[in-house]
């Protein structure tokens, strides 16, 4: 009897349980108002990213929606926390599509949650603007998925073409262990060759490794290195730079665009004097030319950013912030939230200006950036400085 | 080529002495419980990251140092007493659970009380890099190093001259015998969790400076500090050190030369060749199990 | 080596906890979609099915045998990537790769099992977390071969020549392969084996004694249970149609070991109920958002605090003293 008992009550446990779950999971039912859907990862590993973004999109909607929204509608934000979980955004994707049932959808922090999320916005012909980097996501061009970040590809040309400036072309690679990293690696390995750039030395830290000095001191041992690329995230590029320093290393260290940020020079110190890295205007919105085009448009995502969050603004949000307004643009163009139009409508972006740079879209170029979107920055006395752009 | 040892040396022991620190946690509150915490790397994230804070309130260094370690040790103490003790009779699966959701729940809370970006701490005595047998190291590290030989003599004093510490190392070695000379052992293990973390605490603030700290450093801290523990010999003291200087070691020396990709690697291969021929450790006592 | 088709002497087949259990479990799996609404829905179920294979197998070794298992992820990484890169790179037909990888992933447990069952408590529990590590990071390293940290995508599943695709399909075959491995380790579980493992479980010296080979059936059961992890494994790359490294991380093992425990140890139907909840329970806590984290570490705590044994045998307890 008591047998029985446990198993009938187990059923009975499970079949509660689920019933119970699918109530709690209440569908919004409302028709009238724009929903626009994003998975992001607001925490672990890749926080650095979500986090910004997240904010990003809430604040903005908040200012839209308070300006009368788009074509008369408002906007309503659904946005799921994936955790940098490819699994969990795959999930998020499906709910925001099926159960959500969003107009547009503006999401995937990395390039892992991003993937997992393609198949499904092709199959429900739900257009996509990624906030991820790999340049896997638009190469081959998929019809409905688009991106604002410029491609780790366009990082490795920019540095590159930097170095062959300054007649660096024996270089030592540095990489993390993390999907940017070795994305970015892989892309630099491909293409040094078209800048005259020799790939001498190739090395690798874990993700949470706290002392890169042993793989410096390999870089430091091999004869012919003219300087050093560091492709990565997070904080193992500050503590490259640090051991750099300490180690007492004087060739020219790059970094890569994943940690433009005022945070980085705050965690190296002085020891990130003098590297230079890719980034978008954003970061240097301040001292930006006044005949920039890109001066309006960031130095005002810089001052509301901070004024509301009070913590610097970053790289990340500004792509958010360019996601959002790309989709907005395009709800407008397309007059409507029809799937089909509104595709169209951001696949025939031209000219739209950005905190990534200026967006000029194709059936061709789902991401719309060239090389000028990037800046080559330097850091000097805390700060950023714009290097004086060589021919490329 | 030959300063490339003493450079590949210098991160390890570096390395090496946060690990032995986070290893002596472990083997204090093993050996008051035989119970295996999952969350003494996050005692080490407690401490970094209180004292970022009080760094930030304009505090001076010494003062937030000490009240890092504090506020760690409490939280250490409160583990123990709504956590660990509410399930005396509890098995060791039940154990581990319970321990890998405290670990959880701390992260978690960290993620709230501070935020989840990566915060760095000013070096106790500046950024000069110091020269050394041909490699060169951050005054950081010989704080560390210093930090971590003053804390082996204060224990070893600790546990050999105070009555709390001898009635702990009793404990270590037959809890019953020990009971039945009168020895409180719950006021044992409940100082066990609060030293274990403030032991934890102090590995925290002195590493900052040099790896930063963040809401989720515990997690791998934690891991490779159990591995050196397990490798000196889960329990004994001298062989926490052990374990973790030669873990650290073995790491770095393995970075240079063979493969820097799979460093991580090192740490957890080398716990399973020890776990499978002599899992004692290089120091540990012969276990005997009583039928 | 599983039991005979002898009915239990005192209760007719429909009462017996094996048949009757299970015709329960089908009879919800049958109706479920009567609620679902959308494929939303049936994702979740699909995922709470491929977990709660997962379980099974794993409450096989921990509830039944007592041992533990930190690492158990990495068999379900292992059998995902096996099946991937067999039928993505290699141009397997991919049922064939599903039973290559979990063939492969069987012989390493079998391989590994032998020296690592020798470890008992704290000391197993550290090298199956350093094992299930080893192989999250080789998997994540070898980026040629695995896509690494990015992951890479999935070719679909072919059974005879049809494509499996689609939520509901896939609800359907998930839900028969639960069925099949519950039918399994619950045949498992009352024969002369499963004696002896819950022999061993109580006392491995007087099982010893009294003449059962601990080892043998330790490792016996440990193969069965990564089994189980690299089928699930394979079957969530075939479903997800993409897989990243996160599948063998040690996270996901400490989620599984926590679905074990929370449903009920020693219970393969708790386990399928733990698998549920906490499949479910992140769903339904994104309202939570950042507070995610501690709700689960807090609930960890406390469902092993005051319910050592678990959600269901608990409740049956409660209501076996209230039927008295």
């Amino acid at each position: 009897m008591a047998v029985i008992c446990k198993a009938r009550v187990s059923m009975l446990v499970a079949a509660i349980a689920f019933s119970g779950a699918i109530c709690a999971v209440v569908p919004a039912s409302a028709q009238e108002p724009i929903r626009i859907g994003a998975f992001l990862s607001v925490t672990g590993p890749a926080a650095f990213l979500g986090d910004p973004e997240q904010k990003t999109l809430e604040m903005y909607i908040e200012r839209i929606n308070a300006a009368g929204g788009v074509t008369g509608r408002k906007l309503q934000l659904v946005v799921y926390d994936d955790g940098g979980d490819a699994d969990k955004a795959r999930t998020f994707t499906k709910r925001l599509l099926e159960q959500d049932k969003v107009d547009i959808i503006v999401g995937g922090s990395t390039t892992g949650t991003t993937m997992a999320a393609v198949p499904l916005v092709e199959q429900a012909q739900v257009p996509l603007v990624s906030l991820a980097g790999a340049v896997v996501i638009v190469e081959p061009t998929k019809k409905w998925v688009f991106k604002t970040p410029h491609t780790d590809r366009m990082a490795c040309e920019k540095i590159f073409a930097d170095m062959r400036g300054r007649k660096l072309t024996k270089v030592a690679l540095i990489s993390g262990a993390g999907g940017f990293d070795k994305s970015m690696r892989g892309e630099c390995l491909k293409v040094a060759g078209k800048y005259g750039v020799d790939i001498v030395a190739d090395e690798s830290y874990g993700a949470a490794d706290t002392d890169m000095t042993a793989q410096l001191t390999k870089i430091k041992g091999t004869p012919s290195v003219q300087a050093v690329l560091n492709c990565g995230f997070g904080q193992g590029p500050a503590i490259v730079t640090k051991n750099y320093k300490q180690l007492g290393l004087t060739t020219p260290l790059y970094q890569s665009h994943g940690v433009a940020s005022k945070e980085f020079i705050k965690l190296a110190g002085d020891a990130a004097e003098g590297v230079r890295l890719p980034a978008a205007a954003l970061l240097v919105a301040d001292i930006l030319p006044e005949s920039d085009a890109q001066k309006p448009v960031v130095v005002a995502y810089k001052r509301d950013y901070e004024a509301k969050y009070k913590s610097d603004v970053s790289t990340f949000g500004g792509h958010a912030y360019d996601g959002l307004m790309l989709a907005v643009d395009a709800i407008k163009r397309a007059g409507g939230t029809d799937k089909a139009k509104l595709r169209d409508a951001l696949e025939s972006t031209r000219g739209y200006i950005g905190t990534a740079g200026v967006v000029n879209m194709s059936s061709a170029d789902h991401m719309g950036l060239d090389l000028t979107a990037f800046r080559m920055l330097e850091v000097r006395n805390g700060g950023w400085v714009l290097v004086k752009e060589t021919a490329m | 080529m030959d300063s490339q040892w003493t450079q590949f040396l210098a991160g390890g022991l570096t390395a090496g002495s946060v690990y032995a620190l986070v290893a002596l946690g472990y083997s204090i509150i093993f050996n008051a419980s035989r119970v295996i915490n999952f969350a003494q790397g996050e005692f080490v994230m407690i401490g970094g990251m209180s004292a970022v804070s009080l760094v930030a309130t304009g505090v001076p260094m010494p003062i937030a140092v000490a009240g890092a370690v504090v506020i760690a040790s409490i939280v250490g103490l409160l583990l123990e007493k709504l956590a660990v003790e509410r399930a005396p009779r509890a098995d060791v699966v039940t154990l581990i659970i319970i321990t890998i959701g405290a670990s959880i729940f701390l992260r978690g809370l960290a993620q709230l009380v501070w935020d989840k970006a990566i915060h760095p701490l000013p070096p106790f005595s500046g950024d000069q890099p110091i020269a050394v047998l041909g490699a060169t190291i951050v005054p950081q590290s010989l704080w560390v190093l210093g930090a971590m030989v003053v804390i082996v003599a204060a224990l070893s004093w600790f546990f050999g001259r105070t009555l709390l510490g001898k009635a702990m190392l009793a404990t270590s070695h037959n809890r019953l015998a020990a009971q039945l000379v009168g020895i409180d052992v719950a006021k044992v293990l409940f100082a066990s969790f609060g030293l274990a973390a403030a032991l934890g605490a102090i590995a925290g603030v002195l590493i900052a400076p040099i790896t930063f700290t963040s809401y989720d450093v515990g997690v791998m801290l934690g891991l490779k500090g159990f591995a050196a523990a397990i490798l000196g010999g889960l329990g004994s003291f001298a062989g926490a050190i052990v374990g973790g200087l030669v873990l650290g070691l073995l790491e770095s020396l393995s970075a240079g030369y063979v493969s820097s990709a799979y460093k991580d690697v090192v740490a957890f291969l080398i716990m399973l060749v020890v776990l499978f021929f002599r899992p004692r450790g290089i120091l540990g006592a012969l276990q005997s199990v009583r039928v | 080596m599983f039991a005979s088709r002898r009915q239990d002497a005192t209760n007719p087949w429909w009462a017996s906890s094996r048949t009757g259990g299970i015709a329960l479990l089908a009879l919800v799996i049958a109706l479920a979609p009567l609620a679902i609404s959308n494929n939303y829905f049936y994702d979740v179920a699909i995922i709470v099915g491929l977990n709660a294979i997962v379980c099974v197998g794993l409450n096989l070794l921990i509830g039944y045998a007592g041992q533990i298992s930190l690492g158990h992820a990495g068999f379900v990484g292992l059998g995902a990537y096996g099946s991937a890169l067999l039928a993505s790179r290699y141009g397997w037909p991919p049922l064939a790769a599903l039973v290559a990888a979990t063939a492969g992933v069987a012989l390493l447990a079998f391989v590994v099992g032998r020296p690592i069952l020798r470890l008992h408590g704290h000391y197993l529990a550290m090298a199956t977390l350093g094992l299930g590590i080893i192989v999250s990071i080789v998997i994540s390293t070898e980026d040629g071969l695995t896509g690494g940290p990015d992951g890479m995508p999935v070719p679909p599943l072919a059974l005879f020549g049809l494509v499996v695709q689609g939520e509901r399909t896939w609800y359907w075959v998930v839900g028969g392969c639960l069925l099949l491995a519950v039918w399994l380790a619950q045949n498992l579980i009352e024969s002369p084996i499963g004696r002896a493992l819950r022999a061993l479980h109580t006392s491995e010296i007087a099982a010893e004694v009294a003449g059962i080979d601990s080892a043998r059936h330790k490792l016996m059961v440990f193969v069965v249970s990564a089994v189980f992890a690299a089928v699930a494994g394979g079957l969530t790359a075939f479903y997800a149609g993409f897989i990243t490294p996160a599948k063998a991380s040690f996270l996901h093992s400490i989620e599984l070991v926590t679905m074990v425990v929370f449903g009920g140890m020693a219970s393969t139907f708790g386990a399928v109920v733990g698998a549920a909840i906490l499949t479910v329970l992140p769903q339904v806590l994104t309202l939570l958002k950042d507070y995610e984290m501690v709700v689960f570490g807090a609930l960890m705590m406390f469902t092993m605090i005051f319910l050592p044994l678990g959600v269901v045998p608990t409740l049956a307890g409660y209501w076996r003293r209230g039927a008295r």
